[in-house]
């Protein structure tokens, strides 16, 4: 599938802005399932200057800073990208979940050692016993991994409440555990902490998901903006997606931005102001096929 | 053993000193003999007697009092300053000792380098699995947004530093690695220069090696590392502010070094360059030398709730527009796992055998190792990986079952971020207690800095001893003192070397350091501050003349009450003396204006804020002006409760004018000093204001004390040398107000400021009608036209009068608003953006 995503966000200041230093991540690497085409972000008023690297974890960052003083700022990524489905994991994956703990710490094998820092705890993600328990009903012993993971991300999707209103992108891991709810961020992260706390490798993805309802079924949740998931390692099979806000393994409508330890690490966009008051964002992303368009 | 046995006519104060025989005794050797590298030192002292011995050592830490060397301590109370402790006994290391160290110290800052360059590069020891993942990635020294960044000159660690100890052996092991912003340089220096001055003759004769050399050296790498060879480089040195445990070294490395000092919110990165915010603009910053925590400093690409940082700093740094030292993320090496595995990674990337050892670890992420220390806690100290963990250091020794149960519990939770490491007897040092040496453990810290040529390491640095023979924790925040290293010279020829090497030309900075806008804003505020408390002491004083040594014993007398009401409108502080009842003025709160801490406008309230101001500035003053500002600072605590001590309040005003003198003889003439005058002249103006205005507002002319108030404005003299009469309203308010002869007059105020605007450079493009000097020619004009002696209007008719002053008031509060405005630093710091979920 191809697909062309405009992604604009808009900051509305009360007081004008001296001077501002930025950080975007909008514009989607390339994966062994997806290839970014083209991806060009633009900024109003036009950045004194703009420049672009790769993260740490292979994620395109862009920082630019604007020197002139401006009320508004509109940053507008646009890219094309081609998603192929990717080959969906084979559900019967024997391996077990405390087989793969013990593999992913005793394994000599590069790729699973760079798995390895994704068991550790990030700034948004603590490990801890309620997490624990909460996982351990997915986790029973001797379980295969993947059934286990599929188990959890169906019971996030089952007892959590989507609710836009209770949490933002503070909000601390343990109140979406105690409060039942939060949006994909939190879900994301509480699929991730409980992984983590079991000594398994997961990280955050964020991206896009397609929201077109194919006919007769429902409108999918979280795709106004960007989305977010998870992606659990698995020796063998490698890092597997799965989306607990939607229940399911992200197949070609969704397209990945990028991937960190949380959402910290792949926040969409930051900045810092000088002067400005207070402001306001206004965030609006159009994901379409390329074939529907020409 | 005793000590007398071995070497005769030892000194008294040797008697009873008794070395342990399990660990290494610093000044005596196994057969009981005073080591050889002592025993000049020793003789020495015997020689110069106990008693010429205590006149030096109270001599030393006068000095250090002067000097105000403090170090800032954190406890349940917020902030204090100690004075900075200094041993009076340097501990001496020989010439062989010292090579041994600096081999390997040079040794370990070149794997701990090549260590931080494959980190943040390649990564092939974490890829290779010789180094494990969680130890580095659970570390919160590595800073993520750092990976692939350019170094300048290539260098990972510029400086190092490294704390070692003497175990029973005699062989020298590292205790600690640092590299974040290793303190302790500036102390070092500071107790080298106490030490020459209080055994000027012992110091000379002991052929020391001496620390200038590797200032100079440092200053000389540091300067290269700036980006832009072509020009003159800028260096500053970035400090978290007065609140930072280590800030008195800050201003003392600033002066020495010869560089700015500045904090995150004096800088701004644009174009990807770092500038400085001066009076004059922006002016670029080439190299920082850096004392904020890396993940403290660019609140865009790290902690974002930081406000000791510059935004957009990283980035500047990533383009190369900037030499940071030591690098950011460069504490990622300051991580005690990473020491178990120093020897495999010098085979692995140097080729060599790791030559200083470190005190043996044992990193619980690998599960034998945990086995290990969790079986064998007793014997071990426990501590975690991170430098900031909220987990403390631990003797599993000291531990109770319930305690050893904890600890294990957390250790199993996440090995990863746990050591146990080797419980170390440390070498053991004489220390002066009382008038006899006693034995105290001691541990140094050691100083290295990489220029084009390699690594240098200080000859000396920083010993630490501790506050008991028994202390298992030494450091300065656990109360020990320091002493100063004497490394001894084999040979007298290589000092010689040493100091043609250091009188090598440096570069010389020719253009003027660049005056902050946050320094312009202190110094204004000192200005203001000292003229305040001076006033402030002044009425005081007066009040105290007036029912101390004149013959007022009642609260309601008039002329108390004016001057009491003059002394509440000048602070603007409004106790219930007011009232009118009767009684003891000292019971009447009065007293409150003078000592109330909490009071604000009260003297003790505003020495506060004149140190406060002062500290923020402190590289700004002279040596001399320093121990003023101090002394005003002693002298504030020693204030009331009772109006009773008027020589205190004299001895007070002594010191201001003191001050007063010192920052116009030892200020160099520029914005700075003329910030700190313009604040002074404001602030005199406005409280000669205040007080006329209160004289004016009383309806009775016969209640004004009019020889009290020429005392409070210091005119008594000049009234007597002008009119030789008794004072009256006419000459008071003509020599107050518009004598412009009169140092003391409005008026005089007013010239003055008009002068010191002056020289103020413009700011683009404001408004005429804003500028501060435009502001003040209203005032003076205002003032003048009524004073003529033609005026329409009677001017000493109180309304008319009050009004006047008022107008002139309400001028110079507008003109300090507007050199707010204009000159200081922007009230709203850098604002972090809402993030996108």
């Amino acid at each position: 599938m191809r697909y062309r995503v405009n992604h604009r966000t808009e900051y509305t200041y009360s007081h004008p802005v001296k001077l501002c230093h930025n950080e975007a991540r909008l514009q989607p690497r390339s994966t062994p399932y997806q290839r970014c085409e083209q991806s060009h972000i633009s900024v109003e008023p036009a950045p004194t200057v703009s420049t672009e690297r790769e993260d740490i974890f292979g994620n395109r960052v862009v920082y630019f800073a604007v020197e002139d003083e401006h009320q508004q700022l509109v940053v507008t990524s646009t890219s094309e990208i081609e998603r192929w489905h990717p080959s969906q994991a084979p559900p019967d994956h024997p391996m077990g979940w405390e087989d793969t703990r013990r593999n992913v710490r005793a394994s000599d094998d590069p790729e699973v050692r760079a798995a390895q820092q994704f068991c550790l705890e990030s700034p948004s993600i603590e490990t801890s016993p309620e997490l624990v328990s909460y996982a351990q009903s997915s986790f029973a012993p001797g379980r295969p991994m993947l059934e286990a993971l599929v188990d959890l991300s169906s019971r996030i999707h089952r007892e959590f409440e989507f609710d836009p209103e209770r949490t933002t992108v503070q909000t601390h891991l343990s109140e979406v555990l105690a409060h039942r709810g939060g949006v994909c961020q939190d879900f994301a992260h509480l699929g991730i902490g409980c992984l983590r706390s079991l000594g398994l490798p997961a990280r955050y993805v964020s991206g896009y998901l397609e929201t077109l309802p194919p006919p007769g079924k429902p409108k999918l949740v979280g795709a106004d903006a960007s989305h977010a998931w998870l992606s659990a390692f698995v020796p063998e099979l490698g890092w597997v997606d799965i989306d607990p806000t939607n229940d399911q393994l992200p197949d070609d409508r969704y397209v990945t931005i990028g991937w960190g330890r949380d959402y910290t690490d792949v926040t969409p966009f930051k900045g810092v102001l000088y002067g400005g008051g207070d402001h306001t964002l206004d965030v609006g992303v159009d994901m379409q096929r390329i074939d529907s368009i020409e | 053993m005793t000590s007398g046995s071995a070497t005769s006519a030892l000194p008294s104060f040797l008697d009873g000193y008794a070395p342990e025989a399990t660990v290494f005794d610093e000044l005596y050797a196994a057969d009981g003999a005073v080591r050889p590298e002592w025993e000049y030192l020793i003789r020495s002292l015997g020689t110069l007697g106990p008693v010429e011995f205590d006149r030096r050592c109270a001599e030393g830490r006068r000095l250090l009092h002067d000097s105000g060397v403090t170090y800032n301590a954190f406890g349940e109370g917020g902030r204090s300053e100690l004075p900075w402790m200094l041993d009076p006994m340097p501990v001496l290391i020989s010439s062989s000792s010292w090579r041994t160290i600096e081999v390997g110290l040079v040794q370990r800052a070149e794997l701990l380098e090549a260590v931080l360059e494959d980190l943040y590069g390649a990564q092939r020891l974490i890829r290779s699995g010789v180094l494990p993942a969680s130890l580095i990635y659970g570390h919160s020294g590595f800073l993520r947004p750092c990976f692939g960044m350019p170094v300048a000159g290539n260098r990972h660690l510029p400086t190092y530093s490294a704390d070692i100890a003497r175990t029973a052996d005699g062989t020298f092991i590292a205790l600690g690695d640092r590299a974040q912003a290793p303190s302790g340089t500036g102390y070092a220096l500071q107790n080298r220069v106490v030490m020459a001055h209080v055994l000027p003759s012992i110091f000379r004769d002991s052929q020391v090696h001496r620390l200038r050399f590797y200032f100079r050296r440092l200053r000389t790498a540091l300067l290269e590392l700036a980006p832009d060879a072509d020009d003159i480089p800028n260096m500053v040195l970035l400090t978290p502010g007065p609140g930072s445990e280590t800030y008195f070294e800050h201003t003392y490395l600033a002066n020495y070094l010869g560089c700015t000092l500045v904090q995150g919110s004096d800088l701004t990165v644009a174009d990807q360059r770092v500038w400085l915010n001066t009076l004059d603009g922006l002016r670029r910053v080439d190299v920082i030398l850096r004392r904020v925590d890396g993940a403290f400093c660019d609140p865009l690409e790290l902690r974002n709730d930081s406000v000791l940082g510059t935004p957009g700093l990283l980035q500047a740094a990533r383009a190369g527009n900037v030499a940071i030292v030591n690098p950011i993320g460069c504490s990622a090496i300051e991580n005690p796992g990473l020491m178990a595995f120093l020897p495999v990674l010098a085979q692995q990337l140097l080729g060599q055998d790791l030559k200083m050892p470190s005190v043996r670890t044992w990193w619980c992420g690998h599960d034998e190792a945990r086995r290990y220390v969790t079986e064998n806690l007793q014997d071990l100290v426990i501590k975690p990986t991170n430098p900031h963990s909220s987990d403390m250091t631990v003797f599993g020794g000291q531990l109770d079952a319930e305690g050893r149960d904890r600890i294990v519990a957390k250790i199993e939770a996440a090995p990863h971020l746990f050591v146990g490491q080797e419980y170390v007897r440390l070498s053991h040092a004489p220390v002066v207690v009382g008038s006899r040496l006693e034995p105290r453990p001691m541990v140094l810290r050691s100083f290295v800095a990489a220029d084009s040529g390699g690594y240098t390491v200080m000859p000396g640095g920083l010993c630490r001893v501790a506050p008991t023979p028994d202390s298992k924790l030494v450091s300065t925040r656990s109360g020990g003192a320091s002493k100063d290293i004497w490394v001894l010279a084999s040979e007298p020829e290589r000092e010689l070397e040493a100091i043609t090497a250091s009188e090598a030309p440096l570069p010389l900075r020719h253009a003027e350091i660049a005056v902050g806008r946050r320094v312009a804003e202190n110094l204004f505020w000192v200005g203001r501050y000292s003229e305040r408390i001076e006033k402030t002491t002044r009425a005081l004083r007066e009040v105290a003349r007036l029912t101390l040594e004149g013959d007022v014993t009642d609260q309601r007398d008039p002329r108390l009450q004016c001057l009491l009401s003059v002394a509440c409108e000048l602070t603007a502080t409004y106790p219930p003396f007011n009232s009118g009842q009767s009684g003891p003025i000292e019971n009447a709160g009065v007293t409150g204006i003078l000592a109330d801490q909490m009071l604000i406008g009260s003297v003790r309230n505003d020495i506060g804020a004149l140190l406060g101001a002062s500290d923020a500035v402190r590289d700004q003053f002279s040596y001399d002006t320093w121990r003023t500002i101090l002394s005003i600072g002693s002298q504030a605590g020693s204030l009331g409760p009772t109006l009773g001590d008027l020589a205190g309040l004299e001895d007070l005003l002594t010191l201001l004018a003191a001050f007063g003198g010192l920052c116009a003889d030892s200020m160099t003439r520029g914005a700075r000093r003329r910030f700190l005058e313009t604040g002074r002249c404001l602030e005199r103006a406005l409280a000669l204001n205040a007080t006329l205005r209160r004289l004016a507002a009383d309806p009775n002319p016969a209640n004004r004390p009019w020889h009290e108030i020429l005392g409070l404005a210091d005119a008594q003299t000049a009234y007597q040398v002008r009119y030789r009469s008794t004072p009256s309203a006419e000459s008071v308010l003509d020599l107050l107000i518009d004598d412009d002869s009169n140092p003391r007059s409005l008026v005089f105020q007013l010239i003055r400021l008009d002068s010191l605007l002056q020289g103020l450079s413009p700011r683009g493009n404001q408004p005429d009608d804003v500028a501060p000097q435009k502001i003040l020619r209203q005032a003076l004009a205002h003032l003048r036209k009524t004073a003529q002696p033609d005026a329409t209007e009677p001017r000493f008719f109180d309304a008319a009068l009050e009004s006047n002053l008022s107008y002139v008031s309400e001028r110079l509060a507008a003109i300090s608003t507007q050199l707010a405005t204009n000159y200081f630093q922007p009230i709203e710091g850098p604002t972090v953006l809402t993030p996108q979920s």
